[in-house]
């Protein structure tokens, strides 16, 4: 085994001995780590959720299309292979004698609908864009509208807008509480690896008179600080994993009252591995500013 | 081996603790840097093993320019030296045997092969019994063979010592003398700063003499 790789593992395993040599330290410093990434990243779910929440939504981002009434058979064929074509875009079919027999079917409407001397409704197409953006949308709908025989396109673009518009702002918010959770998680760190340091003075500067170069004095204190930002971001990840299983049977509750299935979407594999990479990452940091600044003194 | 030539070192403040020396030491030589208290010989020892950097002059060591020397380079050249401490600097929390065992964690070399050679440094200083103990526990003739074992672990071509008998009583200073001079037979080149003249009537070592600053023997 080369040199290098020695001193890798010998730096790691010092890393893992000083997390296990203050185990109430380090239970407290994984705590706050935890805790401060738990926020952002549940957050970060519950926004993913309220996504798809608004994507499944009945009747949201969703284009109604209303054909004229003298529109032909081959009319609505044309329609449909134009829908074909578009790409992403799933739709249904409605024609205009299911369109009366749902009418007739509400309440109070069965007279009415037997006194017209005709049907009034129109065929219809329920598209669902696969782009929800508001902007693509609006294209979509004005695209549909220069369509032959579209009487009537309809799109509850301010609806859309609206929660568009609340997500974003969701997100920035969300940002924002990363941005100074992260710097917490940072200065926990800096603190933790500068008390180290300080703690660790008379073998540092030993180390330095006999040999020690840069990396071998920095290495340990590196691996410190992004396994213990790893653990806390594990940490962090379990804990919304939890918050949702709690949550996931209230939810499905009261969507079960508006008539709907939603359920709450856990978060998967990847993202929690990313929020442990992100925790490592921000140890890492953390280790490498407050080593930067700690070992001046030993120059 | 080591040669000298016209060098300075210059605190802040100007204080001048070492002025214009010049000298060479060949390998395999012992040699003693004496001379009395201030006369320099701290500063000319750490300027040797790279501690401190010189103002001004050159000092070549293996070959190596030393004042020429980038930052990144000094601790694989402080790697060939073996340096022995007046307070031994050792580690109070690790046992003996782990102390000698740090050079050879810093150079890389797997714990096994790690733990053999400290031993057989412990051994040559005639502590290998005590190689479980605390460096608290042990005396300050211990205390300082233990530091010798340390600076030799890593088999130097130089060992270099800064007062190693200055805080021991005479017996266990003579023990000291006894151990550098083992070193010296088998061909390690020893330069040793002390103003103890035991030395020179035992073993009758090349002498520099420094006085404020300047070689003058």
């Amino acid at each position: 085994m080369s040199a290098w790789l020695i001193q890798h593992r010998a730096a790691l395993a010092a890393a893992f001995r000083r997390l296990w040599a203050t185990p109430l330290n380090t239970l407290l410093s994984l705590l706050v780590i935890g805790i401060a990434l738990t926020l952002p990243a549940f957050g970060y779910v519950a926004l993913d959720n309220l996504r798809e929440l608004g994507r499944n939504a009945s009747g949201v981002q969703q284009i109604s299309l209303f054909m004229s009434l003298e529109a032909s058979r081959k009319d609505v064929g044309e329609i449909e292979s134009r829908l074909r074509q578009a790409v992403g875009s799933q739709w249904r079919f409605v024609p205009k004698e299911d369109a009366l027999k749902r009418m007739k079917s509400s309440e109070g409407m069965a007279e009415i609908v037997a006194s017209l001397p005709r049907n009034p409704l129109p065929d219809a197409f329920i598209v669902e864009p696969a782009d929800t953006e508001p902007a693509a949308l609006e294209a979509l709908r004005q695209e549909i509208a220069g369509w032959p025989k579209v009487a009537h396109v309809q799109l509850d673009s301010a609806w859309i807008k609206r929660f568009d518009a609340f997500l974003r702002l969701g997100k920035m918010a969300l940002w924002m509480l990363a941005g100074l959770f992260g710097a917490g998680l940072v200065a926990v760190t800096f603190n933790t690896i500068r008390l180290q340091v300080m703690a660790q003075s008379a073998e540092i500067e030993v180390a330095r008179m006999i040999g020690a170069t840069d990396g071998f004095i920095r290495r340990p204190f590196y691996y410190f600080g992004a396994l213990q930002g790893a653990l806390g971001g594990l940490l962090a990840a379990l804990l919304v994993l939890a918050a949702l299983r709690l949550l996931a049977g209230p939810v499905g509750e009261l969507a079960a009252l508006y008539g709907g299935n939603f359920s709450l979407r856990p978060p998967g594999v990847a993202e929690m591995l990313g929020l442990t990479a992100l925790g490592a990452f921000l140890g890492w940091l953390g280790a490498q500013l407050s080593v930067s600044l700690s070992l001046r003194k030993f120059d | 081996m080591i040669e000298a030539s016209n060098l300075t070192k210059r605190y802040p403040g100007g204080f001048e603790a070492v002025k214009d020396a010049s000298f060479s030491i060949s390998a395999g030589q012992m040699v003693l840097i004496t001379g009395h208290s201030g006369a320099g010989k701290t500063t000319l020892v750490k300027l040797i093993s790279t501690i401190e950097r010189p103002t001004s002059g050159s000092l070549v060591v293996n070959g190596q320019n030393l004042s020429a020397l980038g930052r990144s380079a000094i601790p694989h050249v402080r790697r060939h030296f073996g340096l022995v401490f007046q307070d031994q600097k050792l580690l109070f929390d690790r046992n003996a045997l782990e102390n000698v065992m740090l050079p050879l964690h810093i150079a890389g070399l797997p714990r096994r092969e790690a733990i053999r050679r400290a031993q057989a440094a412990l051994d040559k200083v005639g502590l290998l019994a005590r190689e479980k103990a605390n460096p608290i526990a042990l005396s300050g003739g211990e205390q300082q063979r233990l530091a010798i074992a340390r600076a030799v672990v890593n088999r130097p071509t130089i060992l270099i010592a800064d007062e190693p008998t200055g805080n021991l009583d005479s017996e266990s200073g003579m023990a000291i003398l006894d151990i550098f001079a083992d070193f010296h037979r088998v061909g390690v080149t020893v330069v040793v700063a002390t103003h103890d003249q035991s030395w020179i009537e035992r073993y009758h070592p090349n002498v520099l003499r420094l006085a404020h600053g300047r070689v003058v023997e």
